[in-house]
């Protein structure tokens, strides 16, 4: 299943799951939930950290976080 | 005397809630820390109608009561905690007007806690143009409470909130959410053992990883056997919470919000094309870091210069106009030259900060940090780290202030840790003159001075230090530290002025207070060390006129010896003599070890001090220049300042911790001696080593 690291710049997913374990709770709290729309707004070199879109939160997150975050492509 | 009624002002960050403070308080506020912790404690006072006072406390920016960082687990004490002496009697939540939907996720735990709990809605000037509309009676009724649309920028609506908080015991204080249909059968449980305690505040208890300390025993005794639940299930339940939450507030805000995306007019998303861009969003940055060396180095040259030269004329001014003494001299060369030490940092770190305000205002930095992340972790720093490493290059005393925003302690620490070895201002006095002595004044490729260009090594020098100890730092460095990042990018803002002056005055204060008494004191005791010691010192004037009298010295040059000599003997000069063999194998006699000794207080002392020992009586660059190329070694009849000697004292500076004040700051930061300790010995070792190496090596 495709996560958010997958995601080009300016695609658009729906959040599907996560692993519960390794996903801040932070990030759920900004947004980050199962349902909710994504968006990758800028990618820094080597794509890492990711700039996203979620929900109408700008934030921003290391790849390895956006792995464990898998996405349905819209 | 006037009631007093306590209020808490809590928010997500980047909402504009030390705005609204600033608004509340004006200049009418106290920083300080929380007892035991390094977690800045904001509190002021606001005058209310009807003879009341408000008590604010400025709390730090939380997304949640889940805490995962010191400063947020203060919010979480503080409402947990009744008898607290600051607990809240009414609870103003700060929303930002364009995320309205995640500040409320804060709003319903806080309102949850049985608070009276208004919410303030900030940025409401920005509505029009962002197509935003909302119904604020229909969303007063969901919400159960009183909402206010605030203006920091346009000072509007704060009328309103101060006649919200006085009538603040009408507010309602049932709860948004019901916390137990996340797993009724958990909180049966929890409701049988503990039949007269909140539920939710008993959730926040079990969930939270925070001291507790402070609560009462009672409260919450037999709590333990409810933390078995698994860790993830406990991390499971703490999602369906978040989940629920959310539900609701989707469901609030369905009727009561509107937006018009097709109207909003996006600026931001230009700007970032721009900003976080692959390459220019690389040159941007570096171009407005040059800006700030230039500024920092430029512009702050002319105020320093000018409170040198006025504290030189003070001291003079005392020693001519009050009676000779002890007293007059302690007055004049320890306390008024102590102080002109701390002043003189004023204008770089008030420069510095009023950079950093203004980045962090208008949410640049929060770019700077994505653009900077992936480069700086291989070295286990994290993109907060390049704020204060630049700025160390000023000087580290406010780069290590700057660090406070590092979420990960372990990246924090090795950020303050390793910012001292970047090049500070400091070092620059000592890096010109001895490149003068020893570095020829010769051009390679017939360009570049070769002057010049040692000096630039000595940047690259310093940098590449940080870096690699960062390096070695993370990899023994045992410190279990959780390094998640999650960087909200906030939207730009121009700074607003109230906010960006009230930064610097504040930063500027409390380094004057905090790391300057301690400048203070070093000073004394140098002043001390130098003038007073045993024996021939108190004869000095008696014997160097005797040993002089065949030679045909004026005044003037018979006082500069009898400096001299008065230096050698005093207990400073009996401390150089002791740590000459010490200093020897690098080159060195204890004349320079004196001044290493000394500048031990600050770097820049080096130059004072080496023109006092060679009697010179100006500090005019030129002739300590001239007076320490013709010093020589007694023993090899070679000059003293040598190509070997020269190398080894310039890396002997680039690496050794001879700064007081960065120590005092390290401690206030780390909240223990443990770390500045170990900065000193580890960075004064390695200066050593290196010194020794380049030395015996060269010579």
């Amino acid at each position: 299943m495709p996560t958010i690291a997958h995601l080009k710049r300016g695609q658009r997913a729906i959040i599907k799951s996560f692993e519960v374990e390794n996903v801040p709770l932070k990030l759920l709290e900004m947004g980050c939930l199962p349902g909710n729309e994504v968006m990758v707004v800028q990618q820094a070199p080597f794509r890492d950290p990711l700039y996203l879109n979620i929900n109408g939160s700008h934030l921003a997150i290391r790849k390895e976080t956006a792995a464990l975050i898998e996405i349905e492509l819209l | 005397m006037a009631r007093q009624i306590n209020v808490a002002l809590i928010g997500n960050p980047n909402t504009g809630k030390t705005s609204v403070f600033n608004r509340l308080t004006g200049l009418n506020q106290q920083v300080g820390n929380y007892p035991g912790i390094t977690v800045e404690k904001k509190q002021g006072v606001c005058k209310l109608d009807r003879g009341l006072k408000a008590h604010i406390i400025d709390l730090p920016g939380t997304y949640s009561l889940n805490a995962s960082s010191l400063d947020e687990s203060v919010v979480i004490e503080l409402l947990l905690n009744k008898n607290d002496k600051d607990f809240p009697d009414v609870a103003i939540v700060v929303a930002d007007v364009e995320n309205l939907k995640r500040n409320l996720l804060l709003f319903t735990q806080i309102k949850d806690l049985g608070i009276p709990t208004i919410l303030a809605i900030n940025m409401a000037d920005r509505m029009k143009r962002k197509a935003i509309s909302i119904d604020i009676e229909a969303l007063e009724e969901r919400l159960e409470t009183k909402i206010v649309l605030l203006s920091s920028r346009k000072n509007e609506g704060f009328s309103s909130l101060k006649e919200l908080v006085v009538n603040y015991s009408q507010l309602s204080t049932k709860p948004c959410v019901n916390a137990s249909v996340i797993s009724p059968e958990y909180f049966d449980r929890l409701k049988k053992v503990f039949p007269n305690q909140d539920l939710y505040k008993l959730w926040l208890v079990i969930t939270q990883d925070v001291n507790f300390g402070k609560l009462e025993r009672g409260e919450v005794q037999g709590i333990a056997t409810f933390k078995t639940e698994s860790k993830s299930n406990l991390k499971r339940l703490q999602q369906k919470e978040t989940i629920a939450r959310y539900q609701f507030i989707n469901g609030v805000l369905k009727e009561t919000l509107t937006i018009d995306t097709a109207n909003a007019k996006d600026f931001r998303s230009r700007l970032d094309r721009i900003l976080t861009h692959k390459v220019w969003g690389y040159v941007i940055f570096f171009g407005i870091l040059m800006l700030i060396f230039q500024v920092i180095f430029d512009w702050s040259s002319y105020p320093m210069d000018f409170i040198d030269s006025s504290f030189a004329s003070l001291s003079e001014w005392v020693k001519n106009t009050l009676p000779p003494g002890d007293f007059t001299n302690l007055l004049a060369e320890g306390i008024i030259s102590g102080l002109g030490g701390i002043i003189i940092f004023i204008p770089q770190i008030a420069f510095l900060f009023l950079f950093i305000a203004i980045l962090e205002e208008s949410g640049y930095m929060s770019r700077v940090v994505f653009l900077m992340d992936r480069i700086m972790r291989r070295f286990g720093l994290s993109g907060k780290s390049v704020v204060p490493l630049v700025s160390g290059t000023a000087c580290a005393i406010p780069a290590i202030m700057a660090t406070r925003n590092i979420e990960s302690w372990k990246e924090r620490l090795i950020t303050i840790l390793v910012t001292p070895f970047t090049t500070c201002s400091a070092r620059l006095p000592v890096y010109l003159i001895i490149i003068a002595l020893v570095i020829p004044e010769q051009r390679v490729l017939g360009i570049f001075s070769l002057q010049g260009l040692t000096l630039m090594f000595l940047y690259l020098l310093g940098f590449g230090a940080a870096i690699f100890s960062a390096w070695l730092l993370n990899k023994f460095l045992n410190i279990r530290s959780k390094t998640f990042f999650v960087v909200e990018m906030p939207n730009y803002k121009v700074p607003m002025f109230k906010n960006v002056a009230i930064t610097v005055i504040e930063k500027t204060k409390s380094f004057v207070l905090g790391a300057g008494k301690i400048i203070l004191a070093i000073s004394i005791i140098l002043w001390v060390l130098a003038s007073y010691g045993p024996g021939d010192f108190n004869e000095a004037s008696e014997i160097v006129t005797q040993q002089n009298s065949a030679s045909n010295l004026t005044e003037e040059e018979l006082e500069t010896k009898i400096a001299a000599f008065k230096l050698e003997k005093s207990y400073i000069g009996i401390m150089g003599k002791a740590i000459e063999p010490a200093v020897a194998p690098l080159g060195y006699d204890w004349k320079i070890g004196i001044a290493i000794v000394s500048s031990f207080a600050a770097r820049e002392v080096f130059v004072g001090t080496l023109a006092t020992i060679y009697s010179v009586g100006s500090e005019e660059e030129e002739t300590i220049k001239n007076r320490m190329a013709a010093e020589v070694n007694p023993v090899l009849g070679t000059p003293r300042f040598n190509f070997a000697s020269g190398v080894s004292l310039l890396l002997f500076y680039a690496f050794a911790m001879q700064c007081m004040s960065t120590l005092a700051v390290v401690k206030r930061e780390t909240n223990s001696w443990k770390w500045p300790m170990w900065q000193l010995i580890a960075m004064s070792a390695i200066a050593y080593v290196v010194a020794l190496g380049a030395y015996q090596f060269l010579k």
